[in-house]
């Protein structure tokens, strides 16, 4: 049983996880969290701004917007990471000091905003034509109808689709270890991995990605809730009710239409 | 002739419906013409029924005269006003539009859907509109479902609340789009007595319908419409009792 004791030791040795474990919670989850949660917000800001150029009726609108997220869906995350992270230094570094962190928040946030906008707009064309003509017949203006009726259903129904964008935002989060983060900005794979490195043992890394599956999974089983709850909808069964009932609730408005006969 | 009821007129709100005039209407999707040089004259406070097989261009009309389809050509009137020099939203408010399919906003109840336009086009308040529209919806016999969404409403439910949107914003001129097309049959009278009620209150109406019984009714003027033209204009009994197209009395005699 020489290699099942080697495969226990290396990917599960109990005590450099819990050497680990502290800085695991502290730190790495912290930053993942932090890094994934700020991602999120801005790409869900941007990502809305893009969509809403995606369906402008103008071209001058429409076709940035595309080219836009073809090149951010198109690109590797890791290339736009790196450019974006030491590309901008000197830029970030007027703002928010020496650390490579926001740059990589930002990097992460344009990537996502690339994938938000498309499900974003996605939804949004997927609202019936005739609610923004009920909208306009009503005398609203396009942005108002926009904002007031189509893009709030259209938001509703890719809720599960942001959701999955979200877990994937926490798994590309690890990537911004690449930019070089000071000791108390690493994140979950980073504190792991250098774990790893220091004790020639992988526990640590399957610690982290421990971490990674409690912050994913119950994400992932939570849009399959929503998904069905919103496929199913949440109308409960009623009694059938005879058409005819509905009759009697015109009675106020006397005037019968063909009785005069 | 107009339609007389038994039961007097006067319970319920009084409309001031305007004249709405088409003249030589043309329209097209892209380069392909579907309403040419129609002309019609609506007096205030009358129903004109539009009849015609699908493909006649009814629908069209009706969205050209309150331009969610801009009209290629010619020129509409509301109460004698350009409609095409004012600015559209405007032009809308004027106008109320009934769909056939309703269109009403389904994560907003009934109120909700009423009053939704009244704050945010007219600017009122929320108490004020939330009145308007509770008003609005006694009238169409809905005011015990005021706060039912639109899935938890009947076809005939949930067009009568349409009807109750479009009055609130109280318009000159109201346009039916077929909206009885989508109903289960039990509930088509009780929308068309609806309508009817409408315009023996004054409202000027514009119906697009298939209900050749209501048609007959109802209207003051019918008219025929075949390929994006107007075949036949005139008084109920005279479209349905002596039709003198070749192309109306084949229609008629496939519908009545």
């Amino acid at each position: 049983m020489d290699w099942l004791d080697t495969l226990l030791s290396t990917f599960f040795d109990f005590e450099a996880m819990l050497a680990v474990l502290p800085q695991l919670l502290g730190t790495g989850l912290v930053n993942t969290l932090v890094i994934s949660a700020a991602a999120t917000v801005i790409g869900v800001v941007l990502g809305m701004v893009i969509a809403v150029m995606g369906i402008s009726p103008s071209r001058w609108l429409r076709v940035p917007a595309r080219i836009y997220t073809d090149v951010f869906r198109g690109l590797p995350a890791i290339l736009t990471i790196l450019l974006i992270g030491q590309g901008f230094t000197r830029f970030s570094q007027a703002i928010f000091g020496p650390s490579p962190y926001p740059l990589g928040i930002l990097a992460l946030s344009l990537i996502a905003s690339a994938y938000i906008g498309e499900i974003f707009r996605a939804g949004i064309q997927s609202v019936d034509r005739g609610q923004l003509e009920a909208c306009r017949a009503l005398g609203m203006s396009y942005g108002k109808a926009m904002r007031l009726v189509v893009v709030p259903q259209g938001i509703r129904r890719v809720l599960p689709a942001l959701v999955n964008q979200f877990i994937a935002i926490v798994k590309d989060s690890s990537l911004v270890y690449f930019l070089g983060l000071l000791v108390t900005e690493r994140e979950l794979f980073r504190v792991g991995q250098d774990a790893a490195v220091l004790t020639g043992n992988l526990s640590p890394l399957v610690l982290a990605g421990l971490f990674y599956l409690i912050i994913t999974v119950p994400l992932t089983h939570l849009v399959n809730y929503f998904d069905n709850r919103f496929r199913t909808g949440r109308r409960k069964a009623a009694p059938p009710k005879s058409g005819l009932d509905e009759v009697e609730e015109l009675a106020p408005v006397t005037l019968t239409y063909g009785s005069n006969t | 002739m107009t339609y007389t009821s038994p039961v007097p007129v006067t319970d319920g709100h009084l409309y001031q419906g305007s004249s709405l005039e088409l003249v030589n209407l043309g329209m097209a999707y892209g380069a392909i013409d579907v309403l040419r040089d129609v002309s019609i004259s609506v007096a205030p406070g009358t129903t004109t029924c539009i009849v015609g097989p699908s493909g006649s261009g009814k629908s069209t009309m009706l969205r050209g005269i309150n331009r969610l389809h801009e009209p290629k050509s010619g020129k509409v009137l509301l109460a004698g006003e350009d409609a095409l020099a004012l600015r559209p939203d405007v032009l809308r408010r004027r106008i109320g539009l009934v769909f056939q399919h309703f269109n009403l906003f389904p994560d907003h109840t009934a109120l909700e859907n009423v009053a939704l336009s009244l704050r945010k086009v007219k600017g009122m308040r929320k108490q004020d509109a939330l009145q308007v529209a509770n008003e609005r919806l006694a009238e169409v016999g809905l005011a015990e479902r005021a706060d039912h969404r639109p899935r938890d409403l009947s076809g005939g439910q949930q067009q009568r609340v349409a009807i109750a949107r479009a009055l609130a914003m109280e318009p000159e001129v109201m346009l039916f789009d077929e909206v009885t097309s989508a109903l289960d049959p039990e509930l088509v009278k009780g929308v068309l007595n609806l309508m009817a009620a409408l315009g023996q209150r004054g409202m000027t109406m514009v119906v697009v319908t298939h209900e050749m019984n209501f048609a007959r009714r109802v209207a003051d003027q019918v008219v025929f419409m075949d390929e994006g033209r107007v075949v036949e204009i005139g008084p109920p009994e005279r479209i349905f009792d002596a039709p003198r197209s070749p192309r109306l009395q084949r229609f008629l005699s496939q519908v009545l």
